[in-house]
C-alpha cells in the first residue's frame, strides 16, 4: 500500500468521512424499528461531528495553503473550508430544528437524514470542485437529494407540484450549464478551472474566440444564476420554499445557496477570470432585477415562506453586487477585498436565513404550518424571547445596525462605491428601502398586535432544550457578529487572498 | 471611557431590567430604570465640570480599533457642540422614566428598557467621531423609537410607527452611500479626516444633497417633515418627550458636524436653499399650527416651526447664528419636553388630546395651569426665558445677513405666541368646559418633580445662558473659520 499517496489525498477526508458516515446510516437506518429515530438523529449528528473533526485536521495540517489533489479536480482551500464548516453547521441546525416537526407529521423517515446528508455532500463536491467535471458532479448530486426532499411529503398536492417544477426547472439549468461549460471547453480545450484561466488569459484580444467564449459565458451565468435564484431565473425559488416541508426548505434556503456561491466563485472567479469584464455586465443586470423585483413581489406576500423566498432572491442580487465590483476598467486591485464583501454576505445570510425557518418551526404544531404572517401576531405576548430573536432576525435581513445583516449589506455597497457603480449602490439602498418594509411588517405583527384570538395566545410555544438553545445562539450570533464583526472580516478576506 | 460609560450604562440598564422579567416584577423594572437613569446622567457630569472650554478639538477621546478591515474605529469624543446634549439626553431620560412610573401598566420592563436603550445610543449618536459607528447608532435609534410608538401609542400608531421608520431610513440610506463614497477617497472613515479631504465642487454639491436626506427628514426640514406630527401624536408621553427634545436634534447635529464642515463649499452654494426652507419651516409651518385642533399636534407643528430656526442659524455662517441655533436646540429640547409631558399630565386624566374637549383647567389645576403658563411663554420665546436666547441670537445673526430675513424670521415671535398662547387660553382658560375637566386632580409629586426641574431649567438658562454659551463658543469659531475656507 502507498501511504504516501494516501496521505497526498488527505485533504478529502471530511468528502471520505461524509460518504462513509451517510452510507453506513442509511444501513443501519434500513434496519432500525424506532419510530422516532433516535438513533439515525443522533447518528447523523455524530457524522456530522466527525465531519467537522475532519475539516479541522485539513485546516491545522494545510492552514490557508491551497491544496490540489486528485488530478486537479479537487481543491481544499480555505474559502472552501469555511464554507463546509458553516454548512454543517446549516445541516445541524436543519436536524435540530426539525425534529418535532416531522415527527408530527410522520415526515421523520430515514431517507430524510441521508438525502439531507447526500445533499451535503453534493455541496461539499461543489464546493471544492476545481473541474468543470467536479462541479457538474457536486450540482448533480446535490440537486438530486433535494429534489427529492422536496417532494417528501408525498400527500401533500403542493409539495408534489413543487418537486416537479424544481426537478424541470433544475434539469434545464443543468443543461444551460453543461452546454455553456461545453462551449468553454471548446475554445480553452481543457477542464481543470486554473487552467481554464490560462488559457483564457491566453485568447484575450482574439476576438472571434471573444464572441464564442461570450456566448458559452452567458449559459454558464444562467446556471450559476438558477441555482443562486436571481432574477430571471428565479420563477422556482417561490413556488419551491412554499411546497416544500419548511425544514427541507431551510436547508434550501442555507447549503444550496452556499453551494451556488461557490459554484459562481469556482467557475466565474477561479475559472473566468480573464472573461470579468464580461461576466461583471451580465450580473449587475441580474442583481439589479433581482433586488427590485424579490423586494417589490415580496411586499404583496401573506405566506412567511414566499415572502422569505422573496427576500432570498433580493439577498442574492445583494450578494452579487460584491461579485460584480471585482474588476475595475481591467485593474484588478479591487478584486479580493470584493469578493471577500460577497463571501461575508454568503455566510450572514446563510445564518440569518437558517435563523429565520427555524422560527416558523418553532412555531409550527402538528397539524397547523404557522408560515402565515399572521401566525407571528402577538408573538411578543406568547414569548417575548423568541419574539427578540425574530426581531433581530427580520431587522438583520433588512440590514439595520447593529445586527450582522448591516455589516454584510455595508461591505458590498462598499465595493460597488469603490467599483465606482454608485448608481447601482443607491438603487440597491432605496430597493433595501422597499425590503424593510415587510421585515418591519413581522415586527409589527409579533409586538404591535395582539393574538387573533384566545386560542392562539394560549398556544404554547415548547421547544426541545436542544432547539431552545441553537435557536437563541443562532438569533444572537446576529447580534454578536453584528456588534464585533472584525473576526468575520478578517476571515473572509484572507479566504480570497488564498483562493 | 466616560463616554463609553455614557452610551453603555443606560443600555446595559435596560438590559437588566428586560432580564428582570415579565410584568409582575414592574416595581423592581422600574427601580432599576430609575437607578439606571440616575446613574447614566450622573456619569455625563463629569463632561461637564471637566470640559475645558478653550480646548476648541476634541475632548475625552477614546479610540479603539473595531474593524480593521474598512479602518472603522470605535471613535468617541466631544467638543463643545455635542457636550452638551450628551447631557440634556441624559437628563430627559431621568423625566422619561419618572414620567412612566404609574402610567405605563403594559409590558413594563419593555418601556423601560426600549428607552434606556435609546438614551445609550442617542449618546453614541453625539459622540462618535467614526462615521460608521455614528450610522450605526444613528439607525440603531429607530429601533427602540418604532418599538414605542407602535406598542404603547394611540389608536393610528402602527401607521405612525411604519411611517416614522420608513421617512428616516430612506434619509439615512442615502447618505450611507454617501458616507461610503467619502470612504472611497480617503479611505478612512474618521470624521475629523473627512474636514480636512479636499473635494471639487460637483463632488461637494452630490454630497450634500445625499447628507441633506438623512439630516432634513430628521430636523424635520420642511417639506420633508410631514412623518412628525404623526409619530409625535400617536406616541406615547415618553416617546414624544425623547423624540422633540433630543431625536430631532441628530438631524441638525449632523448638518453641524458633518455638511457644514465636510461639504463647506457646496454648503454655502446652497445655503440659500436651505435658508428658504428654513424661512418657508418657520413661518408657513407656524401658520399650520395655528390651526391644529389636537395639542400634540399643534406642538408637533411648532416644533418643526422652531427648528426651522436652528437650519437658519446653521446657514447664515455667523457666530450668532451658529450659537443661536445650538442654544435654540437646547432650549427647544426643555421646552418641548416640558409642553409634551403637559399634554401627557391632561391626556393621562382625561383621555383625550382635543383643545375642543378642555377650558377651564385652571379652575380644578392650578399648579398645573401655572407652570404650563411658563413653559407656554417659552414656547412663544419670551425673554427670561431659554426660548428667548437662541431665538434672538439667531435673529441677530439673520440681521447681519439681511434685513428681510431677519424679519421673516422674526415673525415667528408673533405666530410663535399666537399658537401657543390660544392653545393655553383655550385649554386652561375660561369656565370650566365639562364634567371630566371639573373631576381633574392637580399635579402628583411625580409630575411636580418632572415639570419643575424643567421649570428650572428653562428659567435658568433664559436668566443666565453663559454657561452653555462658553462651552461652545471657541468650537463654534474654529467651525467657522474652516467652513470659510475652501475645500476645492
Amino acid at each position: 500500500m502507498n501511504w504516501s499517496l494516501l496521505i497526498d489525498h488527505l485533504p478529502a477526508l471530511p468528502e471520505v468521512v461524509l460518504l462513509l458516515g451517510a452510507s453506513a446510516l442509511m444501513i443501519y437506518d434500513a434496519g432500525s424499528k424506532d419510530p422516532r429515530r433516535t438513533g439515525t438523529y443522533v447518528g447523523a449528528q455524530l457524522v456530522l461531528a466527525a465531519c467537522l473533526a475532519a475539516t479541522g485536521f485539513v485546516l491545522w495540517g494545510a492552514g490557508a495553503a491551497r491544496l490540489v489533489i486528485f488530478e486537479g479536480l479537487f481543491v481544499a482551500d480555505l474559502m472552501g473550508h469555511v464554507l463546509k464548516i458553516v454548512s454543517y453547521g446549516a445541516v445541524w441546525a436543519a436536524l435540530v430544528y426539525s425534529r418535532r416537526y416531522l415527527l408530527d407529521r410522520g415526515l421523520l423517515r430515514g431517507e430524510f437524514v441521508t438525502l439531507m446528508l447526500f445533499a451535503l455532500l453534493g455541496a461539499m463536491v461543489l464546493i471544492s470542485a476545481n473541474s468543470f467535471l467536479t462541479v457538474y458532479l457536486g450540482l448533480e448530486l446535490m440537486s438530486l437529494c433535494l429534489y427529492a426532499m422536496v417532494a417528501l411529503d408525498r400527500d401533500s398536492p403542493l409539495a408534489t407540484e413543487a418537486a416537479m417544477k424544481y426537478f424541470v426547472l433544475g434539469a434545464l439549468a443543468s443543461g444551460l450549464l453543461l452546454y455553456g461549460l461545453s462551449m468553454i471547453y471548446g475554445a480553452t480545450g481543457v477542464l481543470a478551472l486554473n487552467e481554464v484561466s490560462l488559457r483564457l488569459g491566453a485568447l484575450a484580444g482574439n476576438a472571434s474566440d471573444q464572441r464564442f467564449l461570450a456566448f458559452g459565458l452567458v449559459f454558464v451565468v444562467a446556471g450559476i444564476a438558477f441555482k443562486l435564484g436571481v432574477v430571471p431565473f428565479h420563477m422556482w425559488i417561490p413556488d419551491v420554499y412554499h411546497g416544500a416541508p419548511t425544514p427541507v426548505t431551510l436547508v434550501i434556503g442555507s447549503i444550496s445557496k452556499l453551494a451556488a456561491f461557490a459554484m459562481a466563485v469556482r467557475l466565474l472567479v477561479n475559472g473566468m477570470f480573464p472573461l470579468a469584464h464580461d461576466w461583471q455586465q451580465m450580473l449587475a443586470l441580474l442583481a439589479l432585477l433581482s433586488m427590485a423585483i424579490g423586494n417589490i413581489t415580496a411586499i404583496a406576500q401573506s405566506n412567511i415562506k414566499r415572502m422569505l423566498a422573496y427576500s432570498a432572491i433580493a439577498n442574492m442580487g445583494f450578494l452579487l453586487l460584491g461579485l460584480l465590483s471585482g474588476v475595475v476598467g481591467g485593474n484588478e486591485r479591487n478584486a479580493v477585498d470584493a469578493y471577500s464583501t460577497a463571501f461575508f454576505y454568503a455566510i450572514t445570510y446563510v445564518v440569518m436565513s437558517v435563523g429565520a425557518f427555524g422560527m416558523v418551526l418553532l412555531l409550527a404544531r402538528a397539524g397547523f404550518e404557522a408560515d402565515n404572517l399572521e401566525d407571528f401576531r402577538g408573538l411578543n405576548r406568547r414569548s417575548p424571547w423568541y419574539a427578540f430573536l425574530m426581531m433581530l432576525l427580520m431587522l438583520s435581513l433588512a440590514g439595520l445596525p447593529p445586527t450582522v445583516g448591516f455589516y454584510a449589506k455595508l461591505a458590498v455597497l462598499q465595493s460597488a462605491v469603490a467599483a465606482g457603480q454608485v448608481w447601482l449602490a443607491v438603487a440597491a439602498v432605496v430597493l433595501s428601502l422597499i425590503g424593510a418594509f415587510y421585515y418591519l411588517r413581522v415586527v409589527k405583527l409579533m409586538y404591535f398586535d395582539e393574538p387573533r384570538d384566545a386560542a392562539q395566545a394560549a398556544m404554547p410555544i415548547a421547544a426541545s432544550p436542544g432547539m431552545a438553545f441553537l435557536l437563541s445562539v443562532n438569533g444572537l450570533a446576529i447580534l454578536l457578529f453584528g456588534l464585533y464583526p472584525k473576526p468575520l472580516f478578517n476571515l473572509c478576506l484572507t479566504a480570497i487572498q488564498s483562493l | 471611557m466616560l463616554l463609553s460609560l455614557a452610551i453603555w450604562v443606560p443600555i446595559v440598564a435596560g438590559l437588566l431590567v428586560l432580564a428582570a422579567g415579565g410584568d409582575e416584577r414592574a416595581p423592581l423594572q422600574r427601580q432599576i430604570a430609575l437607578a439606571g437613569a440616575v446613574l447614566g446622567f450622573l456619569v455625563t457630569i463629569p463632561l461637564y465640570t471637566g470640559f475645558q472650554p478653550a480646548n476648541a478639538g476634541m475632548q475625552f477621546e477614546q479610540l479603539v480599533p473595531w474593524i480593521e478591515r474598512f479602518s472603522i474605529n470605535y471613535h468617541l469624543g466631544v467638543d463643545g457642540i455635542s457636550v452638551l446634549f450628551i447631557l440634556l439626553n441624559s437628563f430627559i431620560t431621568i423625566l422619561v422614566v419618572v414620567a412612566g412610573w404609574t402610567v405605563v401598566e403594559s409590558r413594563v420592563g419593555q418601556y423601560y428598557a426600549a428607552f434606556l436603550v435609546l438614551s445609550g445610543l442617542l449618546n453614541g449618536v453625539f459622540a462618535a467621531l467614526d462615521a460608521v459607528l455614528f450610522y450605526v447608532f444613528f439607525e440603531a435609534t429607530l429601533i427602540p423609537m418604532f418599538i414605542i410608538i407602535g406598542v404603547w401609542g394611540g389608536p393610528n400608531r402602527v401607521y405612525a410607527a411604519v411611517k416614522f421608520f420608513l421617512y428616516t431610513l430612506f434619509g439615512s440610506l442615502l447618505m450611507l452611500v454617501a458616507l461610503l463614497y467619502l470612504y472611497g477617497q480617503s479611505h478612512s472613515f474618521a470624521i475629523l479626516d473627512w474636514h480636512q479631504l479636499p473635494l471639487s465642487l460637483s463632488e461637494q454639491k452630490w454630497l450634500f444633497f445625499g447628507l441633506l436626506f438623512a439630516f432634513a427628514v430628521k430636523v424635520p426640514m420642511w417639506p420633508v417633515h410631514t412623518w412628525l406630527p404623526d409619530a409625535h401624536t400617536e406616541a406615547p408621553t415618553g416617546g414624544s418627550v425623547v423624540l422633540a427634545a433630543i431625536l430631532l436634534k441628530l438631524g441638525a447635529y449632523g448638518f453641524i458636524r458633518f455638511t457644514l464642515p465636510i461639504l463647506p463649499d457646496a454648503s454655502r452654494d446652497l445655503a440659500w436653499m436651505m435658508i428658504a426652507a428654513s424661512l418657508i419651516a418657520v413661518v408657513y409651518i407656524g401658520l399650520v399650527a395655528l390651526v391644529q385642533q389636537d395639542m400634540k399636534r399643534l406642538i408637533a407643528y411648532s416644533s418643526i416651526s422652531h427648528m426651522g430656526f436652528v437650519t437658519l442659524g446653521f446657514f447664515i455662517f455667523n457666530q450668532l447664528g451658529v450659537e443661536g441655533a445650538l442654544i435654540q436646540m437646547i432650549s427647544h429640547g426643555f421646552v418641548s419636553a416640558a409642553m409634551f409631558f403637559c399634554v401627557g399630565v391632561v391626556y393621562d386624566r382625561m383621555h383625550t388630546r382635543m383643545i375642543a374637549d378642555y377650558g377651564g383647567v385652571v379652575n380644578t389645576m392650578p399648579k398645573f395651569a401655572a407652570l404650563m403658563m411658563l413653559f407656554a411663554m417659552a414656547n412663544s420665546g419670551l425673554p427670561a426665558t431659554s426660548g428667548f436666547v437662541g431665538e434672538f441670537l439667531v435673529i441677530m445673526g439673520a440681521m447681519k445677513a439681511s434685513f428681510w430675513l431677519a424679519f421673516l424670521a422674526a415673525t415667528t415671535l408673533v405666530f410663535g405666541a399666537a399658537y401657543t398662547l390660544w392653545m393655553y387660553k383655550r385649554v386652561i382658560f375660561g369656565p370650566v368646559a365639562n364634567a371630566n375637566v371639573a373631576a381633574l386632580k392637580d399635579l402628583d409629586s411625580k409630575e411636580k418633580f418632572v415639570l419643575g426641574a424643567l421649570a428650572v431649567a428653562v428659567l435658568f438658562m433664559g436668566v443666565y445662558p453663559l454657561p452653555f454659551t462658553e462651552v461652545m463658543h471657541s468650537t463654534v469659531e474654529q467651525l467657522l473659520r474652516h467652513v470659510a475656507g475652501s475645500k476645492i
